[in-house]
């Protein structure tokens, strides 16, 4: 296997984008990241395209060849890959591979989702849940995630206050991102009071509804290295898949898909938890958040609540997370958001996040999740200099 | 929620029909063709208990419209008394009279209308045990 780098990046701003079609967030994405890395569309060989639920949002199937159609990429191989809210770091994980094996030299790998165009998002993101026996009897996606945040309360002693502080941070670190949906910064007392959604979860326990596209550029590092452009190394990848039914996990409080995916990640790296600088971690919801870091072995079984708490978790923290902003501020178009956390650590890891920009980091990490963790994927990517 | 697909379900829903792995003894509810347990591909029908705890739950405030008629209504993971987990609302239970640990037994109740034609669907909720 190569080593593979990321050598560019593209986002479209994150929001509610009215007057931009599906396919042209993905034109958009594409083509600024093709730029950004310097290389020529023609170059191109293969591109994977992270996007749950087209076909409900828009009612568009067979996406990679119309969005390389309007991207300008065709005839080149195109897959589009859905894993839910995971299908944006599936469809990294894929390129990678593509990369490392040797068959491609130049693959991009993006995400898309177009959230804002009429459809009834509750209901075309419950298709993430199990219909027969979850969506039948009522549950909502909030509603999965409060079950997971009622059994952690229960079990570690978590508080509303803990999760808010998730909110909070996340807005704090988002109103730096000129790219995110609501870069306002937030009280601890405009989450608590927030109208309710899924006990005990409010809407600003919520990520948004978004529309937008991202794309990065990979090829192998000895050809990153003749570039003279700022590069990334993908030092680890790790993808697990677990049953999507809350009530078939033997710990309702736990995500054990992500413990999973990262054990991969860290031992393909060859590092641990305190050798990671900083992770985008997949906060569809406060609690995920909290659940998440601790799975990622961040913090103790229980302590990921006191730790965003007491700021551990914030830009100046031992262990910054969400530096973008998050799902929460950034905004969570379900296709485009594994992309958009590599996006963040490229930035992080180069030295281009402007006023959120961090010191010294060396390695980052992307946990992108499906669903109420049927499937995670975690990437470390490592500074080139 | 589309016709045939309901209908499918039936065993399930309206008489709470589980396979049991002849192999290993795990229950599966629904039933499964492959035991994700042993890999076992032979079952037996296995009626599930009625009673059981809430395992964890949540209050829908927000919920999709064809239970608009019905919010706030309290959603739980129920274990049965076999190990068994499942999925279903709490019926007739405010918001407060629920919480983990909670018993209660399932009950055949009207779950919701298919949307466009209005066909009622039927299946099971959990009551709270008194």
């Amino acid at each position: 296997m190569r080593d593979v780098a990321v050598i560019g990046t593209g986002l479209t701003k994150f929001g509610e984008c009215w007057e931009t079609p599906f396919r042209d967030l993905f034109a958009a994405a594409s083509t600024a990241c093709l730029k950004d890395a310097g290389v020529q569309r023609q170059q191109i060989q293969s591109a994977y395209i992270g996007c749950m639920a087209s076909g409900l949002f828009v009612g568009q199937a067979h996406i990679a060849s119309i969005l390389c159609d309007y991207a300008g990429l065709n005839p080149i191989s195109a897959y589009g890959i859905e894993s839910a809210c995971a299908s944006g770091g599936a469809a990294f994980r894929a390129a990678y591979l593509e990369v490392a094996s040797g068959a491609s030299d130049y693959v991009l790998a993006a995400g898309v989702e177009k959230m804002n165009d009429g459809a009834d998002a509750t209901y075309c993101l419950a298709t993430a849940a199990d219909q027969e026996y979850e969506v039948y009897h009522g549950i909502t996606f909030p509603g999965l995630y409060a079950m997971i945040a009622n059994a952690h309360m229960h079990k570690w002693g978590t508080t509303p206050e803990m999760l808010a502080a998730v909110a909070v941070k996340n807005h704090r670190n988002g109103a730096k991102n000129p790219y995110a949906q609501f870069p306002m910064e937030i009280t601890q007392e405009t989450v608590l009071n927030a109208i309710r959604v899924a006990d005990p979860l409010g809407l600003m326990d919520c990520s948004p509804v978004t529309d937008g596209g991202a794309a990065v550029l990979l090829c192998p590092v000895e050809i990153a290295k003749t570039l003279g452009r700022p590069y990334v190394t993908i030092k680890g990848s790790g993808h697990a898949t677990d049953g999507i039914a809350l009530h078939n996990r033997d710990d309702v409080s736990r995500i054990p898909v992500v413990n999973i995916a990262g054990q991969q990640a860290y031992g393909h790296a060859g590092v641990t938890a305190a050798d990671i600088d900083f992770c985008e971690v997949h906060d569809c919801f406060t609690i995920a958040e909290i659940v998440c870091t601790e799975e990622l072995g961040f913090f103790e079984p229980g302590k990921g609540g006191p730790a965003a708490m007491d700021g551990a978790t914030a830009r100046d923290g031992a262990k910054p997370i969400n530096t973008s902003g998050g799902l929460k501020s950034k905004g969570h178009p379900v296709g485009a958001t594994g992309i958009a956390q590599i996006v963040e650590c490229y930035l992080q890891l180069t030295g281009q996040a402007g006023d959120r920009q961090l010191k010294d980091a060396r390695l980052g990490m992307a946990q992108n999740m499906g669903g109420s963790g049927g499937s995670s994927t975690v990437h470390i990517l490592e500074a080139s200099s | 929620m589309i016709s045939p697909r309901y209908h499918r379900e039936t065993p399930q829903r309206f008489r709470l029909e589980a396979g049991k792995c002849t192999g290993c003894g795990n229950i599966h509810f629904p039933p499964r063709i492959v035991c994700r347990e042993c890999g076992g591909e032979s079952f037996e029908k296995e009626v599930l208990p009625s009673k059981g705890k809430v395992v964890t739950y949540t209050v829908i405030r927000i919920p999709p419209a064809e239970f608009d008629d019905q919010k706030p209504y309290v959603v739980a993971v129920v274990e049965l008394e076999n190990g068994v987990r499942l999925t279903c609302m709490v019926a007739e239970a405010p918001p407060d009279t629920v919480e983990i640990g909670t018993e209660v037994e399932l009950v055949f109740r009207k779950i919701q209308k298919e949307s466009e034609w209005g066909v009622l669907q039927y299946g099971y909720k959990a009551r709270v045990l008194t």
